[in-house]
C-alpha cells in the first residue's frame, strides 16, 4: 500500500478514536455528575482530556518512529509503526475514560498538557540555532579536513580551481587555494562604504525627527523610512547594478578615474541606503528615552540647542548609538542579494573601492549553485565561509545587545 | 574679565548660527534618505513600466499543408522577422490537434519579436536601418500596434522574452507563503504565549529569550545552508520544491511572529486577566478566551509583516535550488518551483534588454505586492487599535 494511503488512513482512524474518546469521556462524567456526585471539572474538561490523552502518545510515537527512521536509518515498517501508534491511542483512551472519576482534576491535567505543548514550540526556536551550528560546523569540518583552517584564515588567494576534479576521481585538486582573507577584505571594504552612507544619513535623521520636528513630519517620515527598509533585497541589487554602478563609472571617467562595472562602490552606496532606516529607527528609540531633565538641565545653563544635542544628548544616547551601528554592521556583512548581483566574482585584494572585489556572501552563493559534487572542496568551502560568518555577526549582535543593556540599566529605560 | 557686553553677543550670535546650521544638516539628511526613496521609485517606474505594454502584429495567418511541418509557410515572407518565433513555432502544433483547419486563414493579432519591441520602445536594439524602415512603415499603416501586455501575466518563465511571463513565479510564491505561514504562525504563536502567558521567569526561559533575539539578527543565507544542510540533504525534501523554501522561510519568520505576537500579548492589560482568574478561569482558560482574542488584530499585523519580509527573500531560496527556470505553473507543493524574487534575480542575469525591462516589471508586481500587504497591515492596526 502507498505511504500516502496508509496515513490517510491513520489519521481517519485517529479522528474516529479522538471523536469517541471525546463522547465516551463525556457521557460517562455527565452520568456520574446526573448521579449527583460532585465533580472537580466539568463534562466538557474531562471530554477534552480523554481526547488529549488519546491522540497524544500515538502522535508522539509516531512522530519518535518517524524521526529513528530517518535519522538512524532504521528499518521500520511504516505499516507496524502506524498500527503501533494506533494501539497506543486505544492504551490512551482506555486509560484515559478509567481516569473520569470525580476526584480527578481534569482541567488541571489538560493545563499541564497545554503548557508542555507550548513549551515544546519554544524550543523549536533553540532547535534552530542548533540547527543552523550543527549544519555548519559538521561541513565545516569535513572542509577542514581537506584544507587547513590556518591556509584558511589568513590565505591571501581565493582559487578553487580545479578542486571538483578531484571529487570526481581526476587530479589531485592540488591547484586548489582556499585562503579567505580577500573575500573578508572584500565584505569590509562594502560595509565600511555602507556604513559611511548609512550611519551618518541614519544617525542625523534620528536627531532630526527626535529633537526638531514637528510632529506631523514624523508621523509621515518614520514609515516613509520604514518603506526603505521593506524592499526587498533583490530589488536593490538591480537597481545597484543596473542604475548606480553606470553612474559611478561614468563619474569616475570625468575625473579621469577607470573603475570597473562591478565595483564595490555601487553595492556599497545601495546597501548604505538599505540599512538608513534600521539606524534611524534604533537611534531614533535611543534618543528619545534620553531623559528630558538632562535637556532641561543642559539649556538651563545657558546652551543652544545645538550644543545641548552635540554636547548632552548625543553622548548620552551614544550606547545605543553604537549598539544601533552594530547591528547595521552585521546585516550588511551577512547581506547577499546586493553584492550578488552589483558586486564582483573574482576575489581581489585591494583597497580600491573602483575595482571589482567579491565578498564572503557572494562566494557562499557562487559555490553553492554551481553544478558541483555536494563532496567537492568547493561546496564544502562554503560551510566554512558560512561559519565565519555566523561567528562574526553573532559577536556583533552580543556586544550590539550588551550595550544596549548598559544604556537601559544608566537611564532606567523599559521600553528598549 | 575683558568680554564686554558686545563680544559676549557677537559670540551668542555664533553659537546660535552654529545651533542653526545643525538643524537645517540634520532636516538635510532626511530629506537625503526621501530622496533615494524618490530616485528609487522614478528608476524603478521608468524602466518597469513599459514591460506592461507589448507590441502586436496584425498577420494573416494561412494553415495550409506545409505549415504543418514548417510554420514560417503560415506566413508572409516579409513579417517574420517581426513576429515573434514562439508564435511560428506553435502553428504546427496547433495544426496537428485540429486538422480540420488546415487551408483555413485568419486574421489575427500576434506577438511581435522582442527585439523589434524594444526598437518601437525607443531602447537599443540590434535592428539595421533597413529593417527599422520597414517597421516604421507597418506602425504608420497600423499594422503594428502597443497594448496592454497580458502574457506577461498569463505565461510562466521562457528564454524567449516577449513570450516570458511572472505566473509561474506568482504561483510559487504563493505555494512557498502557504508552508511558511502554515508552519510559522502556529508555533511563532505558541511560543510567544508561552513566553508571555506561562513561562516561569527562569534561566531556560531567558536562554529562549535571548536565542530568539539571536536568530532574528542571522544574516538570511545562513538558514539557505541549515535548509540545504538539513532538511534536503538530511531529511530529503525534493530539492526547488515550494515545502523546502517555506520551510526555510518559515523559521526565518518564526522570530519576527514571536516578537510581534509578544508585543501584543503585553499590551492586553493585567487587569483582563486578573477578572478572569477572579472568576475562577485557569491559565489557559484566561489565555484562549480573553488574552488571544484582544491580542489578535496585533498578531495578524505582525503576522502579516512577516510574511511581506519572507515574500522578499531571495537568498536563501537561492541556496535550496529555487532559481529554477519553470515554465509552467505547477500547484504543487514537491515539484520544483520559483518565486518572485528569484524569478527577478534570473531574469537579471539574462543579457538581452528587453530581460531588463521584464526584472524591473517583475520588481514592480513585488513591489505593488509587497506595499499593499504592508499597507493592509497598517489598516488593520489602525482599525483595531485599542487604548487601554
Amino acid at each position: 500500500m502507498q505511504t500516502n494511503q496508509l496515513l490517510l488512513i491513520f489519521c481517519g482512524a485517529l479522528l474516529l478514536l479522538g471523536l469517541l474518546a471525546f463522547f465516551a469521556g463525556r457521557s460517562k462524567a455527565t452520568r456520574i455528575r446526573s448521579a449527583g456526585t460532585a465533580m472537580y471539572a466539568q463534562p466538557d474538561q474531562y471530554a477534552w482530556f480523554t481526547v488529549l490523552s488519546t491522540a497524544g502518545p500515538a502522535v508522539l510515537v509516531s512522530a519518535l518512529g518517524a524521526f529513528v527512521l530517518l535519522l538512524m536509518g532504521a528499518k521500520i515498517p511504516t505499516l507496524y509503526l502506524l498500527a503501533a501508534s494506533l494501539v497506543m491511542a486505544a492504551i490512551g483512551l482506555m486509560v484515559s475514560l478509567n481516569q473520569v472519576k470525580p476526584d480527578f482534576h481534569a482541567r488541571q491535567a489538560m493545563e499541564l498538557v497545554i503548557r508542555m505543548i507550548l513549551a515544546s514550540a519554544a524550543l523549536i526556536s533553540i532547535f534552530t540555532t542548533f540547527g543552523i551550528l550543527f549544519s555548519i560546523i559538521s561541513e565545516a569540518l569535513r572542509f577542514f579536513q581537506m584544507h587547513s583552517f590556518w591556509e584558511f584564515i589568513t590565505g591571501t588567494t581565493w582559487s578553487p580551481g580545479a578542486s571538483f576534479l578531484a571529487s570526481a576521481g581526476r587530479g589531485d585538486g592540488s591547484g586548489a587555494e582556499f585562503g579567505s582573507v580577500p573575500l573578508f577584505a572584500g565584505t569590509f571594504m562594502i560595509t565600511a562604504i555602507a556604513m559611511l552612507v548609512a550611519v551618518p544619513v541614519g544617525l542625523l535623521s534620528a536627531i532630526y525627527m527626535s529633537e526638531y520636528a514637528p510632529s506631523q513630519v514624523r508621523t509621515i517620515a518614520k514609515p516613509v523610512l520604514e518603506v526603505l527598509a521593506g524592499i526587498p533585497t533583490v530589488v536593490y541589487g538591480f537597481f545597484a547594478a543596473i542604475t548606480v554602478a553606470p553612474i559611478i563609472v561614468t563619474l569616475a571617467g570625468f575625473l579621469g578615474l577607470d573603475a570597473s562595472y562591478n565595483n564595490a562602490l555601487a553595492p556599497g552606496i545601495v546597501m548604505g541606503i538599505m540599512i538608513i532606516p534600521f539606524i534611524s529607527s534604533l537611534s531614533d528609540d535611543v534618543i528619545n528615552s534620553v531623559p528630558d531633565t538632562m535637556r532641561q538641565g543642559s539649556l538651563a545653563l545657558g546652551m543652544t540647542k545645538g550644543e545641548t544635542i552635540r554636547d548632552v544628548v548625543v553622548p548620552a544616547a551614544l550606547p545605543g548609538i553604537i549598539s544601533a551601528t552594530l547591528l547595521g554592521v552585521s546585516r550588511a556583512m551577512g547581506e547577499t542579494m546586493i553584492v550578488v548581483m552589483a558586486a564582483g566574482m573574482r576575489p581581489n585584494l585591494t583597497a580600491n573601492p573602483l575595482e571589482d572585489m567579491t565578498t564572503v556572501t557572494v562566494r557562499i552563493v557562487a559555490a553553492l549553485t554551481g553544478d558541483q559534487e555536494f563532496e567537492s572542496a568547493e561546496t564544502l568551502s562554503a560551510f566554512a565561509l558560512g561559519l565565519m560568518l555566523f561567528i562574526v555577526t553573532l559577536v556583533l549582535n552580543l556586544v550590539s545587545v550588551l550595550m544596549i543593556r548598559r544604556f537601559r540599566e544608566k537611564y532606567r529605560v523599559n521600553n528598549l | 574679565m575683558s568680554n564686554t557686553f558686545d563680544d559676549i553677543s557677537q559670540q551668542l550670535k555664533r553659537r546660535h548660527r552654529k545651533s542653526t546650521r545643525l538643524k537645517w544638516i540634520t532636516m538635510g539628511s532626511l530629506g537625503l534618505a526621501g530622496l533615494f526613496l524618490v530616485l528609487f521609485f522614478a528608476d524603478m517606474l521608468n524602466k518597469g513600466l513599459p514591460a506592461f505594454q507589448q507590441a502586436y502584429i496584425q498577420v494573416e495567418i494561412n494553415y495550409n499543408e506545409e505549415a504543418e511541418t514548417d510554420g514560417r509557410q503560415a506566413f508572409e515572407e516579409e513579417f517574420l522577422p517581426v513576429i515573434s518565433r514562439t508564435v511560428v513555432r506553435t502553428i504546427p502544433l496547433e495544426l496537428r490537434n485540429n486538422p480540420d483547419m488546415v487551408g483555413a486563414s485568419t486574421n489575427e493579432w500576434v506577438l511581435v519579436d522582442s527585439e523589434v519591441d524594444q526598437y518601437l520602445k525607443g531602447n537599443r536594439s540590434s535592428l539595421d536601418p533597413e529593417q527599422e524602415a520597414a517597421i516604421d512603415a507597418l506602425v504608420e499603416s497600423g499594422k503594428v500596434e502597443m497594448r496592454f501586455n497580458t502574457t506577461f501575466f498569463t505565461n510562466g518563465d521562457s528564454k524567449i522574452a516577449e513570450y516570458a511571463g511572472i505566473l509561474s513565479a506568482v504561483v510559487g510564491t504563493v505555494m512557498t507563503m502557504i508552508v511558511t505561514l502554515a508552519i510559522s504562525f502556529p508555533i511563532g504563536v505558541m511560543t510567544a504565549v508561552y513566553l508571555e502567558e506561562f513561562a516561569p521567569d527562569n534561566r531556560f526561559t531567558q536562554i529562549i529569550e535571548i536565542n530568539i533575539n539571536n536568530l532574528a539578527a542571522i544574516p538570511s543565507i545562513l538558514f539557505g545552508l541549515l535548509g540545504l544542510a538539513i532538511f534536503i540533504n538530511f531529511f530529503g525534501v525534493p530539492r526547488s520544491s515550494p515545502i523546502a523554501g517555506g520551510m526555510t522561510l518559515a523559521l526565518m519568520t518564526l522570530p519576527v511572529i514571536i516578537i510581534s505576537t509578544r508585543a501584543a500579548l503585553r499590551s492586553v492589560p493585567e487587569s483582563i486577566r486578573h477578572a478572569g482568574f477572579g472568576v475562577g478561569c485557569s491559565r489557559w482558560q484566561v489565555v484562549r478566551d480573553h488574552v488571544l482574542p484582544l491580542a489578535m488584530p496585533g498578531i495578524m499585523t505582525g503576522s502579516i509583516i512577516g510574511l511581506a519580509q519572507a515574500m522578499g527573500e531571495t537568498a536563501p531560496l537561492i541556496i535550496v535550488g529555487m532559481v529554477a527556470f519553470i515554465p509552467d505553473a505547477s500547484v504543487s507543493f514537491t515539484d520544483a518551483a520559483t518565486v518572485m524574487p528569484a524569478q527577478i534575480f534570473t531574469w537579471s542575469g539574462e543579457p538581452e534588454q528587453a530581460f531588463v525591462e521584464k526584472t524591473a516589471g517583475g520588481i514592480l508586481v513585488l513591489l505593488a505586492i509587497l506595499i499593499s500587504l504592508n499597507a493592509s497591515a497598517v489598516v488593520l492596526r489602525k482599525k483595531f487599535e485599542r487604548r487601554w
